[in-house]
């Protein structure tokens, strides 16, 4: 034990300067957990004002071009500058190098750049605000987006340049992870959130740019006139659905296939026991990547693609549904015969798998075709992808937080405070978005500033929840705070783990390893 | 003018089944609802029964060595499957009754616009934000937009489908219940998105007959037909007072001079009623933008402009 490690990242250099030209991979991943949660804060803002607004039905706060404002940047931020970055830019920044037993990425400049791509990114989408603001929805629909304010131009240049950041990382990472691996790791002993990683850079790398010539398609049709999409100049609005949710639904998988590496890691460190079924959690892993690719039609049910595409699609999204259930099972199986311990990361894992369950057998009732017509663009989708986003992605995060801070800061988190993170994050989640299912059954359309009084019961209880989870995550932060300045120092390897970033001291050195890891066995092996 | 029975109130399960697909849907629905909740029962109940039953007893617990389960692994990749495809097939059986249309459909067509929905029936009848079809008759809308994409939602019929500008899209349904059914837009459309309703009135065949030959304005004075006008089609943007909604309120506007957003100014007339409800962007209210109105030119009649005129005079 070496844990009150007198040279570290930390201390390595000093002063704002040296950490806004820093290479350090992990210096950069701090700069991404500074700058999400920072985007998490306002995003988690605008949905409180959401529900506030929803709390009724009638006008409460705010207009319904007000509110159509709020939807959007809602949206836009929680997707493109919390979610996207969340976990790969951030805990993948920092863990990545560490758990292959690298020094860092195999291009550090290129991951400064990709945090300053984001950050300018965000600049010019919050720019919008001063600019009659956006109000297209996350998804810029044409030909909406093409007539609506000028605005909207700031937040979709935003989001191109911010795509940029995601390429470059994910390039980053597929590199990083062919050549830095220490000696000894083959690829069948990387650690689970490692492969996940690894599969999600694909994704970045060959979904993103699909992404940026869209929209940068669309700024040209505003700009200069050219016929795409809006049918006025003989183009085709139901064209630009294609090309979006051709990046975005890979982009669902950019979001989650990290949440579930963290999960496995989570999940065997916290019961000290292997993962149950390896290899198939982590082929099951990129099998998801690779069908995610053939799926986008799946969105676009009742948009006016043909039928015969549409019944395609159906079938196509079935088989995602395979892989997904095999994982979830392979964390039950690991809990069996383990050593289980209540810390906070594994309530958060063991809340993902309760939520991700929720959201993934309700993808199957929306990925059945006859009942997504009665479903499509109602709250059932709006529950769905929240208890895959939030349920799934924002659990992992707030466990992988947890569970990689005392590495990250030395320091220890107040397990019992953040036990009670989870019970307010947990319970207020459910009571937010369960109603939502039963809304959308009812028939409430998504994105609607005010509703007809017959569903208003469900939609307080909805907003009611939303303030037990706002409070839960105030009090996170509360409790990271709390930890980076009186928290106790922590040992290198408190939770017993058995990956490589646990080698090394708590904080690291500036190189990751004071002598270079040689790898002899496997990620989780708890005999 | 109808036997209509009140608006078809939702319900927490699926809304009241009003057409011959919507039995149908609920029955696929229930089947899933069933077999995701015995799923969610098996993982989550599973996770909770070892959490607790594996849970730590002493630092030196010695957990299980167990990496793989050939058999296991295989049961619940293939068992899942073989639910998927019962939920693909029974979807698309579903689906096929929804999207084949049947040959003797009576036809309406619907033009949808920000934030309202035009039906037209074959007779040259025109109705806005309300219409009417025969019970247990089967009814083929077919649908444009005249701007943005919008999408047609009936709840209770289990239809739904985008309209889009630049083409034609349909559906058909034939509703099994008289009575007056929610119709909803669905994709998000601006401003007005979540007022653009319409009301489907079911009604027995004899009575929709009747129904199609009326003149809605018959032994109406000018000055009502002008209030039904307002009632359906500018309600949604203007107030008849004078508080602002998406457009300025119109109460009080006859006879007084308007600023306008260059800074001149121009007498509320009918002249100017006229020009701005046909062509809406030829002078812009001073602290409104340009460009969200649309135009009205060839969707109202000369007795219904009259008729607007009239009303709008009579607001203070």
């Amino acid at each position: 034990m070496h844990g009150a490690h007198s040279h570290n990242y930390l201390n390595h250099e000093k002063g704002l300067w040296s950490w806004l030209t820093t290479l350090d991979h992990k210096r950069i991943g701090v700069l991404y957990m500074i700058s999400v949660f920072i985007f998490f804060f306002i995003g988690g803002v605008f949905a409180m004002l959401i529900r506030w607004e929803l709390f009724s039905s009638g006008q409460n706060i705010v207009s319904p071009a007000g509110y159509n404002q709020l939807m959007t940047f809602h949206g836009a931020i929680m997707v493109f500058m919390v979610i996207i970055p969340g976990i790969p830019a951030f805990l993948g920044n920092f863990f990545l190098p560490l758990q292959i037993g690298a020094k860092d990425v195999a291009f550090p400049r290129l991951n400064l750049l990709s945090w300053y791509c984001l950050m300018v990114g965000a600049a010019i989408a919050f720019m919008s605000l001063f600019f009659s603001g956006a109000d297209t929805g996350w998804t810029f629909y044409t030909p909406y987006s093409i007539q609506t304010d000028t605005g909207t131009i700031w937040l979709v240049t935003g989001a191109f340049v911010m795509g940029f950041s995601s390429i470059l990382t994910g390039l980053n990472f597929v590199v990083t992870t062919h050549k830095l691996r220490a000696p000894g790791m083959t690829f069948w002993k990387m650690p689970l959130f490692v492969w996940s990683l690894y599969s999600t850079a694909i994704l970045q790398i060959l979904a993103t740019p699909v992404l940026g010539i869209t929209l940068l398609l669309l700024v040209a049709e505003r700009v200069l006139g050219i016929g795409i999409f809006d049918p006025a100049l003989g183009g085709d609005p139901v064209l630009f659905q294609h090309f979006f949710w051709f990046y975005s639904h890979p982009a669902v998988y950019i979001m989650i296939l990290p949440a579930m590496g963290i999960i496995s890691e989570l999940i065997t460190t916290y019961s000290r026991k292997t993962i149950f079924g390896y290899k198939a959690i982590a082929l099951s892993t990129v099998g998801i990547a690779a069908v995610s690719f053939f799926v986008w039609g799946h969105h676009m049910f009742v948009s006016g693609q043909s039928e015969i595409a549409g019944i395609i699609f159906s079938f196509i999204t079935m088989l995602v549904g395979v892989p997904t259930a095999i994982k979830t099972f392979n964390w039950v199986a690991t809990l069996y015969g383990g050593s289980v311990r209540f810390d906070a990361p594994l309530l958060y894992a063991l809340g993902f798998i309760f939520l991700f369950t929720i959201g993934g057998v309700t993808g199957i009732i929306l990925a059945t075709i006859a009942t997504n017509v009665h479903f499509h663009d109602t709250y059932f989708v709006v529950a769905h992808f929240h208890y895959v986003m939030v349920g799934g992605t924002l659990m992992a995060i707030m466990g992988g937080v947890y569970h990689w801070f005392p590495k990250m800061f030395g320091r220890i988190v107040d397990d019992g405070m953040a036990r009670i993170t989870f019970v307010l994050i947990f319970v207020g989640f459910n009571v937010t978005f369960f109603p939502q299912f039963v809304l959308g059954a009812m028939g409430l359309p998504r994105r609607y500033a005010d509703y007809p009084v017959a569903y208003e019961a469900l939609n307080k209880i909805s907003s009611i929840g939303s303030w037990t989870i706002g409070l839960g995550f105030l009090l996170a932060l509360y409790v990271i705070i709390h930890a980076l300045k009186r928290g106790e120092k922590a040992g290198d390897n408190p939770w017993g783990a058995r990956t490589l970033e646990w080698q090394t001291s708590s904080p690291p050195p500036h190189e990751n390893f004071d002598k270079p890891p040689v790898v002899t066995a496997g990620p989780y092996e708890y005999r | 003018m109808f036997s209509s029975t009140a608006q078809a109130a939702p319900r927490s399960f699926m809304p009241i089944q009003g057409s011959t697909v919507a039995g149908y849907v609920d029955s696929l629905y229930a089947f899933l609802l069933i077999a995701s909740f015995i799923a969610c029962v098996l993982v989550i109940g599973g996770f909770i029964y070892f959490a607790i039953r594996y849970r730590r007893r002493s630092e030196n617990d010695k957990t299980l060595y167990i990496t793989h389960n050939n058999t296991l692994e295989f049961a619940w990749s293939f068992i899942p499957f073989v639910i998927f495809m019962v939920a693909f097939g029974w979807g698309w059986w579903v689906y096929d009754k929804m999207r084949v249309f049947p040959e003797n459909a009576l036809e309406v067509h619907v033009t949808g616009y920000m934030w309202a929905w035009d039906f037209m029936y074959k007779n040259g009848k025109r109705t806005t934000n309300e219409f009417t079809v025969p019970v247990n008759t089967p009814v083929k809308l077919i649908m444009t937009s005249r701007d943005v994409i919008h999408s047609f939602f009936i709840p209770s019929f289990r239809v739904k489908q985008d309209v889009v500008p630049g083409r034609y899209s349909a559906l058909w349904f034939e509703a099994t219940k008289t009575g007056s059914f929610q119709v909803f837009c669905t994709e998000y459309c601006g401003t007005g998105h979540s007022a653009m309703l319409a009301t489907v009135h079911v009604v027995e065949t004899e009575e929709y007959e009747n129904w199609l030959q009326v003149d809605p304005y018959r032994g109406l004075s000018l000055l009502e037909v002008g209030q039904s006008v307002f009632e359906g089609r500018c309600l949604v943007c203007h107030s008849p007072g004078e508080d602002r909604k998406v457009g300025p309120g119109l109460g009080g506007l006859f006879g007084k001079q308007v600023l306008l957003d260059d800074g001149s100014t121009v007498l509320g007339d009918e002249n100017y009623i006229r020009e701005s409800i046909l062509y809406p962007n030829a002078k812009i209210t001073a602290g409104y933008p340009s460009g969200v109105m649309p135009t009205f030119l060839g969707q109202l009649d000369e007795t219904e402009l009259l008729g607007l005129i009239e009303y709008i005079k009579s607001l203070e």
